[in-house]
């Protein structure tokens, strides 16, 4: 690549929440005629470094250069102008409009002062023609399957004088088939010296494709490497990260083999979910720790979702202390003292208008029902032993909880789900884009109250830390539990050999 | 002194203040209080009683906006109300007989709370839009209302049911202590219970609401009872005053004077923290631009848009943006030399 400059160039680039930065003086490059891998897990800041460079996000600070001059788009359509198309994961076309409406969408072929319809479906047909699809441009978009409508959507990215296509999870929709047409595509538009930034979370897929990868990881840059140069297992590594830090080690509590028998609070068999997790078998015992790692998308979340009664099951059954429960809804599974935390606490966990105490108080209080309200002294006494037992900042009952730390808005969550005094706890990334203090304290926590006697589903990104927490581990992948092992007997390495392994089941 | 800048009542009591001194310099009477066989007259006490109606369907739609809904259909419940009541009473053998009015209103306002219900049905349990699901009953809600009327505009001469309309008790307006008891009733309900702070929790976070238990199903359906079943009360006093139902009439743009009320209080239509003061006040301010439009004798054919201009004018003093607005352009100003730079931003959920 020497001697050739990039088309796309993002330097320093930073974008803040609030507190959090959600970008953190990235630099990205991207080359025409090359296919760029852009990796990371939840949360590692690659849509937001697509928005960033697709106008539809404004940097904090960092420049972007198209073709060496620096230009800055205030609308995802001033930077389509400049010959930068993006297709999203969800479709954001029209249901209601033809095909070759969608495509020809904003810039609708004129004669004159008047619309040309016949123009624009030429154009569309030619579109179309080029990604192998035969379909009638007159039809109605919604009339089509999800899949073609994705096709059709990248049938609009390529129609326009395309310089930069930025694909974020194009894949996730189709078939193989369709997932072979739309690589030719994309080889054919790299032929022709478009850049072309390729998201997707199939490790296969970016190995077929791609000439380079970007790593991010918490909104920091990792690296940039080379494809044929970094091998499957560092890329993961890279993506998981280490984060080395001091934990008590918590001795894991002379097990006497007590588990066999009675002293098993959950007993799941043949867990089925649509789209997420397929035949999984899980047991733990009272004050055991159980690990969960997995990649996104392994069915980490669809299985803790199953066990707390957010999603249904297609098939299976699960047991709490021996009773068949079929859990229905997560204020079910509360009742039976079944706890779940989700991993995207903003838009899941907290209520951020409301204080800390309101959303400490806020599942216990619905426990007891509308008409039982806990009298007010007793509320904030509860809630302030809460906040003094897990050191949340500040310790304001009154503050409204979107405006404490990401770390402190975990450990609310958290107070939220302790005040029922469950007995499964099922933490999804408890320990996401939190700082590294807080990410300790709650590592250490979940010991403790497994100490206590609580049983705890641990789900995380990071290997160390599952490790670290659960006394065993289960690695989930494409949607299987494929090994539960002994968290003692596996290192961070094994681990993560067990979690970065294709799939054998697969292609 | 900046703590009262910042009360969320403070702009809405400002306005409604400003309103009242404003007509109080321009006719001075306006503020006079009479007592005449031991009852209050006057444009003010005039004014709380015309609100009655109002009052309750406002207070309804707090509730519902409060879960991030809308109740458009307030208006047509009202002209049901109201024709189920006077069809009784004017059907029965003794149309001022207290018992007769009694059962009336009473049969009325159930038929207003299986309305709500149907509402509430539609949005919770079918999970309909709630701007859709209501406009259903706004649209067809006059049309059950003419039904039960035969189509026409049924009028009675009933003493106890004029009652409800121009009556007084305790030396006030009967209607006005109807949309009293309304607010303390509610009050209670939503602040002695844990109500309000789970509608809160749902209006704001209906997914972290429902993960962490809360029954927001119920919730939400029961706001839509309760929007309903206030706008049957309203139905009635609305009946009483010109002693007929008259289904094309009753309630007419109310749910829209309505969210105005909730919004002029500092509710956000998009759900979560709400008012009940705020809403009273908002509806005091409507309804005394209303009598202000009369008393400046603004001809009828200018009064929507001297109305529109007042409503144009008390929303931009309230906005927020516009006031942190000029708080920054104040605090640059002020701080100009010294570097400051500033760029909240606002987070994206």
């Amino acid at each position: 690549m020497d001697g050739v400059r990039p088309l796309l160039e993002l330097t320093g680039a930073t974008v803040r929440f609030g507190a959090d930065a959600a970008l953190d003086h990235v630099d990205f490059r991207l080359y025409p005629g090359e296919v760029h891998s852009l990796m990371g897990e939840n949360g590692a800041g690659k849509s937001t470094l697509i928005k960033a460079i697709t106008g539809a996000l404004a940097m904090d600070e960092g420049v972007l250069r198209l073709a060496g001059e620096a230009v800055a788009f205030a609308t995802p359509h001033e930077a389509q102008l400049a010959g930068i198309s993006t297709v999203y994961q969800e479709i954001e076309l029209l249901p209601n409009l033809s095909v070759a409406e969608n495509i020809c969408l904003g810039r609708e072929p004129r004669r004159g002062a008047v619309m040309s319809r016949r123009l624009m479906r030429e154009r569309a047909g030619a579109a179309l023609a080029e990604l192998g699809l035969e379909l009638d441009p007159a039809s109605l978009l919604g009339t089509h399957s999800v899949a073609v409508q994705q096709l059709v959507a990248i049938a609009r990215a390529i129609s326009a004088d395309v310089r930069v296509l930025v694909l974020d999870e194009p894949t996730s929709s189709l078939d193989l088939d369709e997932v072979a047409e739309l690589f030719r595509v994309i080889r054919e538009l790299k032929a022709r010296g478009v850049a072309i930034l390729f998201v997707s979370h199939f490790l296969d897929q970016v190995y077929e494709l791609a000439d380079r990868i970007t790593v991010l990881r918490d909104g920091e840059l990792v690296g940039e490497y080379l494809t044929g140069e970094l091998l499957r297992i560092d890329l993961v590594q890279k993506m998981l990260g280490r984060t080395v830090s001091e934990l008590r080690s918590r001795e894991r509590a002379a097990e006497d083999d007590a588990e066999a028998g009675a002293g098993a609070i959950l007993r799941a068999r043949g867990v089925t979910v649509a789209h997420g997790v397929v035949e999984a078998d899980v047991e733990l015992a009272e004050g055991e720790v159980l690990g969960v790692a997995g990649l996104l998308g392994s069915g980490r979340t669809s299985l803790a979702h199953a066990l707390t009664g957010v999603a249904r099951l297609e098939s299976g059954e699960i047991r709490v202390e021996g009773e068949s429960v079929r859990l229905d809804s997560p204020r079910h599974a509360i009742t039976l003292g079944v706890v779940y935390s989700s991993e995207n606490r903003r838009r899941d966990g907290i209520v951020a208008e409301l204080s800390v105490l309101d959303n400490i108080t806020l599942a216990l209080q619905s426990e007891r029902g509308v008409f039982r309200r806990i009298p007010p002294a007793r509320r904030r006494e509860l809630a302030a032993s809460w906040v003094d037992a897990l050191d949340i900042r500040p310790p304001d009952l009154d503050r409204p909880v979107g405006t404490l730390s990401g770390g402190n808005q975990q450990k609310v969550l958290l107070a939220r789900l302790l005040a029922l005094s469950p007995r499964l706890l099922v933490l999804d990334e408890p320990t996401r884009g939190i700082d590294v203090g807080a990410k300790v304290e709650i590592q250490n926590l979940v010991g403790e109250l497994a100490d206590n006697g609580m049983s705890v589903v641990f789900i995380s990104a990071e290997l160390e830390e599952v490790l670290r927490v659960g006394d065993r581990v289960a690695v989930m992948r494409d949607g299987r539990i494929v090994e539960t092992v002994v968290a003692a007997d596996v290192t961070t390495d094994s681990l993560l050999a067990l979690v970065a392994q294709p799939g054998e089941d697969e292609e | 002194m900046t703590a009262i800048y910042r009360h969320r009542l403070f702009w809405p009591i400002v306005a409604l203040v400003t309103l009242i001194v404003i007509n109080a310099v321009a006719r001075p009477q306006f503020i006079k209080i009479r007592v005449q066989d031991g009852e209050l007259y006057g444009p003010l006490i005039s004014i709380l009683r015309d609100s009655a109606p109002l009052m309750l369907v406002a207070l309804g739609m707090t509730i519902v906006i409060a879960t991030r809904g809308i109740d458009l259909s307030v208006g047509a419940i009202m002209a049901v109300s109201g024709a189920v009541a006077l069809t009784i009473i004017d059907g029965a053998e003794d149309p001022g007989n207290v018992g007769t009015v009694l059962i009336a209103c009473i049969v009325a306002v159930l038929v207003s709370l299986v309305l709500g219900a149907w509402n509430g049905f539609l949005v919770s349990v079918v999970g309909i839009q709630p701007i859709i699901a209501t406009l259903v009953l706004m649209l067809a809600g006059r049309g059950v209302a003419l039904l039960i009327t035969g189509g026409f505009i049924t009028t009675v001469n009933s003493e106890p049911y004029s009652f409800i309309a121009s009556g007084y008790l305790f030396a006030l307006p009967f209607a006005f202590l109807i949309g009293v008891v309304a607010i303390v009733i509610l009050s209670l309900v939503e602040r002695r219970t844990a109500l309000g702070v789970l509608t809160e929790a749902v209006g704001i976070n209906p997914e972290a609401s429902r993960l962490a238990g809360v029954r927001s199903r119920s919730i939400i359906w029961g706001a839509y009872i309760v929007s309903g079943t206030l706008a049957g009360v309203a139905g009635l006093i609305y009946a009483s005053n010109i002693k007929a139902a008259d289904a094309n009439a009753a309630g007419v743009f109310i749910e829209l004077y309505a969210i105005l009320a909730v919004v002029l209080g500092g509710t956000s239509l998009n759900g979560g923290k709400f008012s009940i003061a705020g809403t009273v006040v908002g509806v005091l301010i409507i309804q005394t631009l209303d009598s202000t439009i009369l008393f400046l004798g603004v001809s009828s054919a200018q009064s929507p848009v001297f109305f529109a201009i007042v409503v144009v004018i008390v929303v931009i003093v309230q906005s927020a943006r516009l006031r942190d607005g000029l708080a920054a352009l104040t605090a640059r100003v002020r701080s100009r030399g010294a570097g400051v730079q500033d760029s909240d931003k606002v987070e994206v959920a």
